[in-house]
């Protein structure tokens, strides 16, 4: 059984008598299965009502939920001849970061993700998605890669942020971000990034520094974690769901605030109950956003890219 | 001044009981690395450097400003204004208020001051950051103080001097803040562009958002002695690996070893420092018998 997060119960509840009355269900047995009905129809009532109206705090447990679909899997479905790339010539291969080349509805692409990982073994592996210098430069190395042969970029975003770590500071996990974002700004390319599921501060626009900037509609995209920004303003981590509300994480915030440019819609119940619509609806938004920058070049990109940035946060709508 | 500080100075404090140090108009400051006691006139001119132990204390920006310029002369410019609350903050007190407190402790408009004129015989623009404002924190404010800098250094033609000093991205802004970061990120481009020197000198301290965008994209990269200069904090830093973090870990002598600043400059010895590169990075010519002389 999947994962229910905390503000599921109910449904969970629901769920849980279905499936026992279908085990109970006998050929014939007309009254179960109008019950079946019934309870079906009783939670997915229950499964709209609930996420049409999700709190910043419970989008901020469904972008985190495990069953989510991972970098990975976005492009191991959207991408052909997919070709992983490895290392940063310098230090290491992170696997935090995958990426590499491939082909996005037949067209060439450098494709880059954070990788959380989807089983014990495998978050080990992608280090939960925290990336550290060398995974940002590996990032900056295939960016530039990608502006030397006119390749579009298309990003997939989804970490707590880059890994707070000793080593990581030594070898200038800073200088790694910052050079990941100034790589962004300076290529000449088309660049889609796409929040799948956390967007986790540095770590995040290391990667998101694009033309385009999409949201799954439950993931949240923000400069520190409810948690983290609870127990430093409240000095109470159990004030995240607070915090998470003042932070306006969400991606209908965002997309009010104009930082980012698209929501993108989610499977009723979240991402993770039905793994190939979602992934679906991304790779529209992506072939979409994409398209509507047909035709620029190089230069012209670069300079709205930056007009985009600069001119974001000075105008607040209410 | 060291028999008067190390032997009397206990003595008085001793009469006159522990408020001593605030009591008679901030006269006197302790070090907060060696605990000595320093008149307040002889750590201002000592550039706020403890004469005991070499401990740099965290000035005002516009005391780092007057420190930079020769004779103390520089032009402050006054900043874009940025949309002050963007996303409505409050927490246990609201961003509002915290932002008016600010202003009102600081006679800042925002945590960055810039100002042009000339460092060591060069023409520079230069912007400190204003630990004392909201620790120094970046947010829609300070990234058109940095945007603007850097347009006036292009301007002007002038070299565009950074001294870094915060916590990281305002919180109280949410992603706001954290945009900042692209955006200081296409300053330091401009400048690049102009082909004029960029140069960042990290202060105590430079973390987060700061440390991972503008701070660390400098030509040359210069920290004061003992700055606390980093990504992620050392708490999280712990909590995470639960080890004990190195001696010296995270300080500007930390990251000189590490191959990520150029080097390490004392404080009197800064404007001196920042002329010398830049006239050469500006291809500035000095005959060799006036380099004697």
């Amino acid at each position: 059984m999947r994962p229910f997060l905390e503000f599921e119960k109910p449904i969970a509840e629901l769920e849980g008598k279905i499936e026992e009355l279908r085990q109970m269900q006998e050929p014939g047995g007309i009254n179960i299965a109008e019950e079946i009905a019934r309870l079906t129809d009783k939670a997915d009532k229950q499964l709209r009502a609930t996420y049409a109206r999700l709190t910043a705090w419970q989008k901020a447990q469904v972008a985190r939920h495990p069953d989510r679909p991972h970098a990975l899997a976005y492009l191991q479905a959207l991408v052909t001849d997919y070709t992983p790339l490895a290392g940063d010539r310098a230090y290491a291969e992170d696997a935090a970061i995958v990426g590499g080349l491939g082909r996005f509805g037949g067209r060439p692409v450098v494709v880059l993700g954070t990788e959380k990982g989807d089983d014990t073994d495998s978050r080990v592996i992608h280090n939960f998605g925290m990336a550290k210098p060398e995974g940002y430069r590996k990032a900056r190395r295939l960016i530039e890669l990608a502006g030397r042969f006119n390749l579009p970029l298309l990003t997939f975003v989804d970490t707590a942020g880059a890994f707070p770590g000793i080593e990581a500071e030594a070898r200038g996990q800073a200088e790694a971000i910052a050079r990941s974002v100034e790589a962004c700004l300076d290529a000449p390319i088309p660049i889609i990034a796409t929040i799948i599921g956390e967007g986790g501060s540095g770590g995040a626009i290391a990667l998101a520094t694009g033309d385009r900037v999409l949201m799954l509609e439950h993931s949240i995209y923000s400069v520190i974690s409810p948690e983290g920004c609870a127990s430093i303003l409240w000095r109470d981590a159990a004030q995240a769901s607070t915090a998470a509300e003042a932070l306006r994480l969400t991606a209908e915030d965002l997309r009010l605030l104009r930082l980012i440019d698209t929501v993108i819609p989610e499977p009723l119940g979240g991402a993770h109950r039905d793994v190939p619509a979602a992934i679906a609806a991304v790779g529209e938004a992506v072939r979409t956003a994409l398209a509507s920058l047909d035709g620029m070049d190089g230069p012209t990109l670069i300079a709205r890219r930056r007009d985009k940035f600069l001119a974001m946060g000075r105008e607040i709508p209410v | 001044m060291s028999w008067l500080t190390e032997i009397v100075r206990p003595k008085i404090r001793s009469w006159l009981g522990q408020e001593t140090r605030d009591v008679p108009e901030n006269l006197w400051r302790q070090c907060p690395a060696c605990q000595q006691m320093i008149f307040h006139k002889d750590l201002d001119a000592n550039l706020k450097v403890c004469p005991n132990c070499g401990h740099h204390m965290r000035p005002t920006a516009m005391e780092r400003l007057a420190w930079t310029f020769d004779g103390g002369v520089f032009t402050r410019i006054e900043l874009p204004k940025a949309p002050a609350d963007p996303i409505k903050f409050r927490d246990q007190k609201r961003y509002a208020d915290r932002l008016r407190e600010a202003r009102e402790k600081t006679g800042l408009e925002d945590a960055i001051v810039v100002a042009h004129g000339l460092v060591g015989g060069q023409p520079m623009v230069v912007a400190a950051m204003a630990f004392e404002f909201m620790a120094g924190s970046m947010g829609a404010a300070v990234g058109e103080g940095i945007v603007a800098a850097a347009r006036l250094a292009v301007l002007q033609d002038a070299a565009l001097v950074i001294f870094t000093a915060s916590g990281g991205a305002r919180m109280q802004e949410g992603a706001v803040s954290l945009m900042q970061m692209p955006r200081t990120t296409i300053a330091t481009r401009m400048v690049k562009e102009a082909k004029l020197p960029y140069l960042t000198v990290l202060t105590d301290p430079t973390t987060g958002g700061v440390s991972a965008s503008f701070a660390m994209l400098g030509d040359v990269q210069i920290a004061e002695p003992g700055a606390l200069i980093g990504f992620a904090g050392a708490r999280v830093i712990e909590q995470t690996v639960r080890e004990t973090l190195p001696e010296g870990f995270q300080r500007a002598e930390y990251l000189h070893q590490h191959g990520i600043i150029d080097m390490v400059v004392k404080r009197g010895d800064m404007r001196e420092t920042l002329g010398r590169v830049v006239g050469m990075l500006r291809g500035v010519r000095v005959e060799p018998a006036e380099q004697a002389a």
